[in-house]
């Protein structure tokens, strides 16, 4: 770990040359200095260019006003999407570096140092599970939930905002730690004492935790407005057993962020005040304790694990239900499962740490617990199989991911039940045996998932679809690669192979770490395929428009919209009278045309954008990076234009704006012509160039 | 009257229409939301306090450093600002004269200031006798617990001074009304957070 001499401490606080990985590059030019520095230039270039092209092509502006300060829920999730797919790609190149070092390095250095080592699988957990996988389902829900529920917004859209800034303000100081200094080598949950000052006295550990907390602060503010937003502004007659299943998954993922983020704050603050500050909670000495904070870190970190997959079912509940042509089938039970799920995940966090020395009774208790969630994942996963049973089964690519995910979720299941006995986690317990099961379950159970939906309702959002062979090609290349990948650290964790291992000793891992690392670069190329795909996509749009909006035969409200859909949503609100009121509309006898012209129309009233939101976002990213580098003024000041902010827009009046009926009309009704002249395709053909987003009504 | 009228009765909002009485309710409901999870930090900070609190390490001791008087005076103050910012509330929903309102509001105020003087003099105090919280494990939550709930008291005085200017310049409007309920809703709670901090805390520390 450098720590190098401070250059100008008045001023840059902490910061001295040895920070730039170009000057350590070039004073010790092994490959590992340069593949940070290599890093490091890439976002240095990559900033420039972004900012170059905006430059070049006068689109500030636009950015500005259309995006960046925008409170409409559809852009603020475009936005998270946007960021998730960013980071993805950086903590997907990372992965593919350390399965290379470890395949390289049996009974041998390798390439990499084992410094570097350890900050690239910190900063790949960190980047997966907070700037990935977060910031790709908050989205999902930004952008879809108002619509199933037929609302116009979500409750608090200024909060809302706010926290896509703390998102992007957090994701920046995890890019900013590849330009200067270092990321933290104490791994994603940051054990102390480790993670104390005294072992690890750089800047790693701070970025880390300053990154991590206002992530959990953002999170926080997203479940509180989701469970608003579920409770409060559902359309007339939206019961809650009429919601969509993904309107019931993230009702129960924000009510986990709610109350497992807050423990998560509450850890890495403790652990911040340990290092700046001297208190001593988790330290060795003077009466710290670290099993407090294994208790507080894993109080979030099991439930974080069901916020982040409970999205992925409702995404695959929607999913099966569409593309088999069939209602649900078990709904009731499906609520009542996810609702089992989000309790139980509250009374498990100790089998994180069974090998920590409690009672053999207290980790027989947790274990029990443990197992007991298998049950209702087993009751959704017949559900989806019931679901598709007689049913018309479409094999696009959504349901290929769904597929996918119900096949290799349950291998995963079977492998948690081998974790979740006491005395065999004692056997497989810090080995690769647990990296392949998480791997396991959060491969398919989040990014399968939100793939899944990404395919779903993209149409939706831009108004043509993606290209479908592209999509199977990526498809192809997850699911293999995650076998090649991840099946082989079974293997090897079964055998003794210790996670998070710079060098191997044992030559008899190579083929496995040989066919694990073939696995990360088929992994890396299906990143690569989805890039290919949307570029293809975006060039061949004119053949893919679906401009009325439901290109899939959809059932929630979100496919009664134009795609994409204007600001307000819904032009006037739709009145619910059963669990699939669009769907019932279409194809049932004697039920209102869903196209049908409304009697009247009235102003519709939608929040102005807001420049505060950013502020505050960048703002506290700053006042991090000061408290990181121990630049003192910077914080404070940074602070104060938080607080600033805040302030101003809490005096702030008419921060609202009307858009009167007479315009919702036009643009209403000329949509609704749009639709009468658009030829009605029957569903087998949803993916071929005739799909103009009508579907064919079958009765 | 209407329903939701009854539903936020601090409010009177009055003929402001059908939006805003939902903006209230989604703002009211939004910010218990928000309580509860703060009421889970202050858990978690109990609860450490309570793993803690025998990790004296041969430094100071609760019996050795905590003073029931100054806690229990801390304490009548708290439950005071909490009814006179109850009396401006209703100042607010039955529209008497802005004098009156600013008079709660700064007794609420002036309160809250002196508890905060008091505390921060208890802290003094145990720093005096070597009693910070670098010392031992046991004081490390102590100071974490007690210096939250001091935070969120320095805060609630700054909104509340917020408060005031926004009356000054828009009035008792929709908006104002909404956050004065708010702010009132977190004084509330803060004080339900000191009581469990008295009992948990100070008596238990010199009689438990
Ligand atoms: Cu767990």
């Amino acid at each position: 770990m450098t720590v190098s001499a401070p250059l100008w401490p008045a001023v840059l606080g902490r910061f001295g040359w040895q920070d730039l990985p170009f000057v350590r590059a070039w004073e010790n030019p092994t490959i590992s200095e340069l593949i940070g520095a290599f890093a490091g230039a890439l976002v240095v270039v990559g900033a420039v260019v972004v900012a170059a092209l905006l430059t070049r092509y006068g689109k500030w502006r636009y950015l500005w006003t259309e995006w960046l300060t925008s409170l409409d829920h559809k852009k603020i999730g475009i936005m998270y999407i946007v960021v998730a797919f960013v980071m993805l790609s950086r903590a997907l190149v990372e992965a593919v570096l350390m399965r290379m070092q470890q395949a390289v390095a049996i009974e041998h250095p390798g390439f990499l140092s084992p410094d570097h080592f350890g900050q690239l699988f910190s900063t790949h957990g960190s980047i997966m599970i907070f700037f990935m996988a977060m910031p790709f389902l908050t989205g999902m829900i930004n952008y879809v939930l108002p619509f199933q529920l037929g609302a116009r917004d979500m409750a608090f859209p200024w909060a809302n905002s706010i926290a896509l800034w703390l998102t992007i303000g957090a994701a920046g100081l995890m890019m900013a730690s590849l330009v200067v200094g270092e990321f933290s080598t104490g791994g994603w949950s940051g054990y102390p004492p480790y993670t104390e000052r005294a072992f690890s006295p750089g800047v790693g550990v701070d970025y880390w935790i300053w990154a991590v907390t206002l992530g959990s602060i953002g999170s926080t503010m997203a479940g509180i407005n989701i469970a608003c937003t579920v409770y409060k502004l559902r359309a007339p007659g939206m019961r809650f057993m009429r919601m969509q299943m993904f309107s019931w998954t993230s009702l129960c993922t924000s009510i986990l962020m709610i109350f497992a983020m807050p423990p998560l704050t509450v850890a890495t603050l403790l652990l911040a005040l340990d290092r700046y500050l001297g208190f001593h909670f988790f330290t060795n000495d003077l009466g710290g304790n670290m099993m407090n904070y294994a208790n507080m870190f894993w109080l979030f970190g099991h439930p974080e694990v069901y916020i982040l997959i409970l999205p992925a079912f409702g995404v695959y509940s929607e999913v099966v239900s569409t593309f088999s042509t069939k209602d649900l089938y078990g709904y009731t039970s499906l609520v009542i499962a996810t609702m089992a799920i989000a309790v139980l995940s509250f009374t498990v966090w100790v089998h994180h740490f069974f090998t920590m020395g409690q009672s053999a009774n207290v980790n027989a208790a947790f274990g029990i617990a443990t197992m007991t969630i298998g049950v209702p994942t087993g009751v959704k996963i017949y559900d989806w199989i019931w679901t598709m049973f007689r049913g018309e089964v479409r094999f696009t690519v959504p349901m290929l991911y769904a597929l996918a995910f119900m096949m290799t979720f349950v291998l995963g299941g079977f492998t948690g039940i081998i974790l979740a006995m006491p005395p065999l986690d004692y056997l497989v317990h810090n080995t690769l045996f647990l990296v392949a099961h998480f791997h396991n379950m959060l491969i398919p159970g989040l990014l399968y998932g939100m793939l899944a939906g990404y395919h779903y309702w993209f149409p939706k959002a831009f108004g043509f679809r993606l290209d479908e062979r592209w999509g199977r090609i990526a498809f192809g290349c997850w699911v293999v690669g995650f076998y090649l990948a991840f099946f082989p650290l079974y293997v090897l964790g079964a055998s003794g192979m210790a996670r998070r291992t710079q060098a191997i000793f044992e030559p008899s891992f190579r083929p496995w770490l040989y066919v694990a690392c073939v696995g990360a670069f088929v992994l890396l190329a299906a990143l690569t395929s989805l890039g290919i795909q949307l570029w293809v996509s975006i060039r061949d749009r004119a053949s893919t428009r679906v401009e009325a909006g439901d290109p899939w035969d959809g059932r929630g409200l979100e496919w009664s919209v134009s795609a994409p859909p204007p600001e307000y949503n819904f032009a006037v609100l739709p009145l619910i009278d059963g669990r699939n009121p669009f769907y019932d509309h279409k194809h049932d006898e004697g039920q209102p045309d869903p196209y049908a012209s409304p009697s009247s129309y009235e102003d519709i009233v939608v929040p102005r954008g807001s420049a505060t939101s950013v502020v505050i976002g960048l703002a506290a990213a700053v006042a991090a990076f000061g408290l990181i580098w121990e630049i003192w003024g910077l914080a404070i000041v940074a602070l104060q234009i938080v607080v600033a902010a805040v302030v101003l827009r809490s005096f702030g009046r008419d921060q609202h704006r009307t858009i009167p009926a007479a315009e919702v009309a036009r643009e209403h009704e000329k949509w609704l012509a749009r639709v009468r002249a658009t030829p009605a395709i029957p569903r087998q053909l949803e993916t071929a160039a005739v799909n103009r987003g009508l579907a064919e009504i079958v009765a | 009257m209407s329903e939701p009228e009854l539903a936020h009765a601090g409010l009177n909002l009055g003929d402001t229409g059908e939006l805003t009485k939902d903006q209230a309710e989604n703002a009211i409901f939004g910010f218990w939301i928000f309580l509860m999870s703060d009421a889970v930090i202050f858990a978690l900070l109990f609860a450490t306090y309570g793993t803690m609190i025998a990790s004296t390490v041969g430094g100071p001791t609760p019996a050795s450093e905590f003073k029931l008087l100054p806690a229990f005076v801390e304490t009548l103050l708290l439950l005071t600002s909490s009814a006179t910012f109850g009396r401006a509330t209703i100042a607010m929903k039955y529209d008497e004269p802005r004098r009156v309102l600013f008079g709660w509001l700064g007794a609420t105020l002036g309160l809250g200031l002196v508890f905060l003087a008091l505390e921060a003099n208890d802290f003094a105090t145990m720093f005096a006798h070597g009693a910070y919280p670098m010392r031992s494990g046991f004081l490390s939550s102590f100071f974490a617990l007690v210096g939250l709930h001091g935070l969120h008291v320095a805060v609630a005085c700054f909104w509340l001074v917020v408060m005031v200017g926004q009356i000054c310049a828009y009035g008792l409007d929709a908006r104002v009304r909404i956050n004065l309920l708010r702010l009132g809703l977190f004084w509330h709670l803060l004080d339900i957070v000191w009581i469990a901090i008295f009992s948990v805390v100070y008596l238990q520390g010199n009689i438990g």
